[in-house]
């Protein structure tokens, strides 16, 4: 792959993408139009996330990427291979490691620090888009903080349902400004988005990218007698025990037998890693 | 050629002295669509509390002014200055888009003729009420929800539709149903466009009832297009005859409606059974 | 004892290698050369390159053999190859004017200057299977005639010396290109007109017939279409003047609308314009009834809130790279997604038996 520049895009290209990531940080929330390039996979599939870490990225950095949580799921590894190949980078499963985490629909478990870059891919940046399909006007309701719509639904999920009933996607507002799209991440992982390192949002078939700057105020949308609530499965990790983290569902056979394990997989091994040098130490002593 | 009555000068001076300030003051305006004249050269002063009614026949341009008016056509010439509550009178065709929506959404209201073009009608009777509240900051669902249960009954609606859509409602439900969901926030100014048009007989006499309670009660301010006199000769205190774009007859409604001045009023009046 | 899934990355490698067998197809088949692509399925080409905006008919062909004959994949090869390429220059505008046709008719006039040329068109081929070419029946010679001479004007020209076709209005500048900035709506015309030029020819195809069958009719003709080869020139800086870089194929059509005029301005005719890489008359025509379709506001004609003129549905919707890659975005893993889910339906679903059953016990008590 050497007849491509590093981390795949030409400099030119990387530049217009920095702009945008510059101005997105400079209006944390707002949703910065970008000349999104044809990329080498599929639009929905991370083109956006992809051109915002290529951006992002330099010969140092030690690049980690999860879909779903996991490292390992076929996208992730396709992705991580792509940047290997282009890029040349370190790559790591371990969040704390990591520089650079491209992330799909979730964020890491570890908390993130300021010396870290968390890029979302994000299929649908537009917050109101299923309210109002025009980009013409959600832009205009954007720019007069038109938001009485978004909790007009949110409304409506009470009368109907009793609770808010959005699970993932979760719209907050960002400093007081602007609704944003969080991208599909379960509204488990919304309160994490006051967070110490910068985290970018890249948007390829829709041509934006959008950005929180460090410790950026984020608000998920609710009502003061219904608030919003970061919910998991009520059960813990059937393999390291934690009952902290977002846990994906494996059903295990076709009684309705099923286990809940964690969906973060760097998480998970790490806490197993730990109880079993723990197991082992305590196994010495005894037989000391 | 413009008739004044002569109880007109006297109503004019008299709301000046009480109010120094009109709510909305219209000078000038105009409207062309091409060669044809929508309305010309409308004049007037609407004073806090009063109700105005434009009538005339379809495409007397009556419409078209409460359009120009109410800030969804922009007139070719004339002004439409409104008393905000920050700075006092200012005109909307100037004003910035974000102070004009917010007025659409706060000091102003818009009834119109179809109820659908003015409701959500995949949103609950419950929703359509909240909007509004919501657009301005409300945040406590169940105060919402009270505010529109209240709402409901003011309109006559029972409480118990309130998680219905209004597509399950009737033609009068929904149209009360609009009325609630623009009263809401108590607007200062509301525009009404035919809001008896395309109703039965009977549904619209509890409709106007209804109208005129709630006129009274919130001293609102209106301006109610019609082509029916029933409407304005219950719930305008003054009224503008149309014809050809051009205002014929201006002056109190009794006045107007009993003492015709114009040939056109006359025969606007004539022509209609008296109520 | 659970243990997580693993092994996504070795799937993609076997799952690759596979696709690579698949794509040869049996072995004791000849292998297709690109070359054989490219002269035999030329029509498959010219829609890889006009979809995919890259003139280039031998990498077109080769993103047809790789793509296993999938033409929407071929297209995504093609742009993605596309969009690493620098730009050198901008073109002069092409001159249709001068195109070397082979093929140009007119519906609108039964003869015109320059003449009506058939060309190679499947139009009056009855559509018979022909046998002979399963068994690689030999090729009849087809006649041959003089090369026309001179350039070869618009049919369209003719309705504009006598003021009876809307004049264009002329464009200010080089419109922006699509794929080096963000489309930004409302757009104008040259950009629309980008945007339908690389648009799906299937999506193109139903929303001009849409238009056909009433949904903001328009009743076109075509004043013209031809197809033909024509240079390009490219501007050198360095030498002061424009040289040729060689020669393209494209198809252009110009529909003739009806238009019933305004009291200030007299009845005239309107157009709808389609260019396309290569020899492509369906897309070039359905390009054309829509371009014109979506020109109602300019025209002062009404919304009738018919999809062909809504031109953000049309211009958001019209890429099949875009499309295909969201709709196909659905196979990825939702596990987080769909589980945050799962959770709340079961809230909720408690949360309602729990009300219910405390209703049934209120009355039971009662």
């Amino acid at each position: 792959m050497t007849d491509y520049n590093f981390a795949y895009l030409d400099e030119q290209t990387k530049r217009m993408i920095r702009r945008a990531i510059l101005k997105g940080l400079a209006i944390p929330g707002y949703q910065v139009p970008f000349a999104s390039r044809e990329m080498p996979m599929p639009y929905g599939w991370g083109t956006g996330g992809v051109q915002v870490s290529a951006a992002t990225l330099t010969p140092e950095d030690v690049f980690k990427v999860i879909d779903q949580g996991a490292d390992d799921t076929t996208n992730a590894v396709s992705i991580r291979k792509f940047f290997q190949a282009t890029a040349g980078v370190d790559t790591t499963e371990e969040t704390e490691e990591a520089t650079v985490i491209q992330t799909r629909h979730r964020i890491p478990e570890a908390p993130l620090n300021e010396d870290q870059i968390l890029v979302y891919q994000v299929p649908i940046p537009e917050p109101l888009r299923f309210l109002e399909p025009r980009e013409t006007e959600t832009r205009k309701m954007h720019s007069l903080e038109e938001y009485g719509l978004m909790h007009v639904k949110l409304y409506e999920d009470i009368a109907r349902h009793g609770a808010i009933a959005t699970a993932y996607a979760y719209p907050v507002k960002v400093e007081g400004r602007y609704v944003m799209d969080p991208s599909p991440i379960p509204k488990f992982d919304n309160p994490k988005m006051t967070m110490p390192a910068i985290q970018l949002f890249g948007a390829g078939r829709e041509q934006r990218i959008y950005a929180l700057p460090p410790y950026t105020k984020v608000v998920s949308l609710d009502f003061e007698d219904y608030p919003f609530e970061a919910s998991k499965a009520d059960h813990s990790c059937e393999l390291c025990g934690a009952d902290d983290s977002y846990l994906d569902e494996v059903i295990v056979d076709d009684q309705g037998g099923r286990i809940f394990v964690c969906s973060d997989t760097a998480y998970c091994a790490a806490r197993q890693a730990a109880q079993s040098d723990a197991a082992a130490a305590q196994y010495e002593e005894i037989s000391a | 050629m413009t008739l004044q009555n002569s109880s007109e000068e006297f109503f004019t001076e008299f709301s000046k002295n009480s109010a120094p300030r009109p709510l909305l003051r219209v000078t000038n305006i105009e409207k062309r669509y091409g060669q044809r004249i929508g309305c010309s050269s409308v004049n007037f002063d609407l004073y806090p509390g009063e109700v105005m009614g434009i009538v005339g026949e379809s495409g007397s341009g009556k419409s078209t002014l409460l359009n120009c008016l109410a800030g969804h056509l922009a007139p070719d010439q004339g002004e439409v200055l409104f008393d905000t509550r920050g700075a006092g009178l200012v005109d909307t065709m100037t004003m910035a888009e974000p102070e004009r929506r917010m007025l659409s959404r706060t000091d102003w209201a818009f009834v119109h003729q179809h109820a659908r073009d003015g409701l959500r009608m995949s949103v609950s009777a419950g929703g359509n009420v909240g909007e509004r509240l919501m657009a301005v900051g409300a945040r406590h669902y169940g105060q919402i929800r009270d505010e529109a249960i209240d709402w409901l009954g003011r309109v006559e609606i029972n409480e118990t539709r309130i998680d219905d859509r209004p597509s399950a409602f009737s033609g009068g439900m929904q149209q009360r149903l609009q009325i609630a969901r623009n009263l809401v926030t108590g607007p200062r100014l509301v525009f009404m466009d035919e809001p008896t048009g395309g109703l039965d007989v009977s549904v619209q006499a509890r409709l106007l009832d209804l109208l005129r309670g709630l006129v009274r009660q919130m001293g609102l301010s209106a301006i109610i297009v019609t082509h029916d006199l029933a409407v304005v000769r219950l719930l305008a205190d003054r009224l503008m005859v149309m014809k050809d774009g051009h205002v014929v007859e201006t002056g109190l409604t009794d006045q107007v409606l009993d003492d015709p001045q114009h040939a056109y009023t006359q025969l606007l009046v004539s022509s209609v059974l008296q109520v | 004892m659970y243990v997580a899934v693993k092994g996504g990355e070795r799937a993609i490698d076997n799952a690759h290698a596979w696709l690579g067998e698949e794509r040869r197809g049996d072995q004791d088949v000849s292998e297709l050369s690109v070359a054989q692509i490219r002269e035999q399925l030329s029509l498959a080409v010219n829609r890889v390159m006009a979809e995919g905006s890259l003139y280039d008919p031998d990498l077109a062909a080769l993103a047809i053999k790789q793509a296993r004959g999938d033409m929407i994949e071929a297209i995504f090869l093609i742009r993605a190859y596309r969009t690493t390429l620098p730009r050198f220059a901008g073109s002069e505008p092409i001159a249709t004017e001068k195109m070397a046709c082979d093929r140009r008719i007119s519906a609108t006039f039964k003869d015109v200057p320059g003449g009506q040329i058939l060309g190679p068109t499947f139009d009056y081929t009855h559509r018979l299977l022909d046998f002979k070419l399963a068994a690689e029946g030999g090729l009849a010679d087809a006649p041959e005639g003089d090369a026309q001479q001179g350039d070869v004007p618009h049919v369209l020209s003719f309705l504009d010396g006598e003021g009876l076709i809307q004049q264009e209005k002329q464009g200010a500048g080089t419109p922006p290109d699509l794929t080096r900035e963000p489309m930004e709506l409302p757009a104008d015309r040259p950009l629309r007109l980008q945007s339908l030029a690389r648009g799906d020819e299937g999506f193109l195809l139903s929303l001009a017939y849409s238009t056909q069958r009433g949904y903001a009719r328009n009743h076109a003709f075509v004043g013209e279409l031809r197809i033909g080869d024509i240079p390009v020139e490219v501007d050198i800086p360095e030498l002061g003047f424009a040289i040729e870089i060689g020669d393209i194929t494209v198809t252009e059509c110009e529909t003739v609308n009806q238009f019933t005029g305004s009291k200030t301005e007299p009845a005239q005719f309107t157009r709808g314009y389609g260019l396309v890489f290569g020899m492509s008359e369906r897309k070039s025509i359905s390009m054309a009834l829509v371009d014109r379709a979506l020109r109602w506001e300019e025209l002062g004609e009404d919304n009738l809130g018919a999809a062909a003129q809504d031109e953000e549905f049309v211009l958001s919707h019209c890429d099949n790279i875009q499309a295909t890659g969201f709709l196909e975005h659905i196979k990825l893993p939702h596990y987080v997604d769909f589980q945050s889910e799962l959770e709340l339906v079961r809230k909720l679903r408690r949360d309602t038996m729990a009300g219910a059953d405390c209703t049934h016990t209120q009355e039971a008590a009662e």
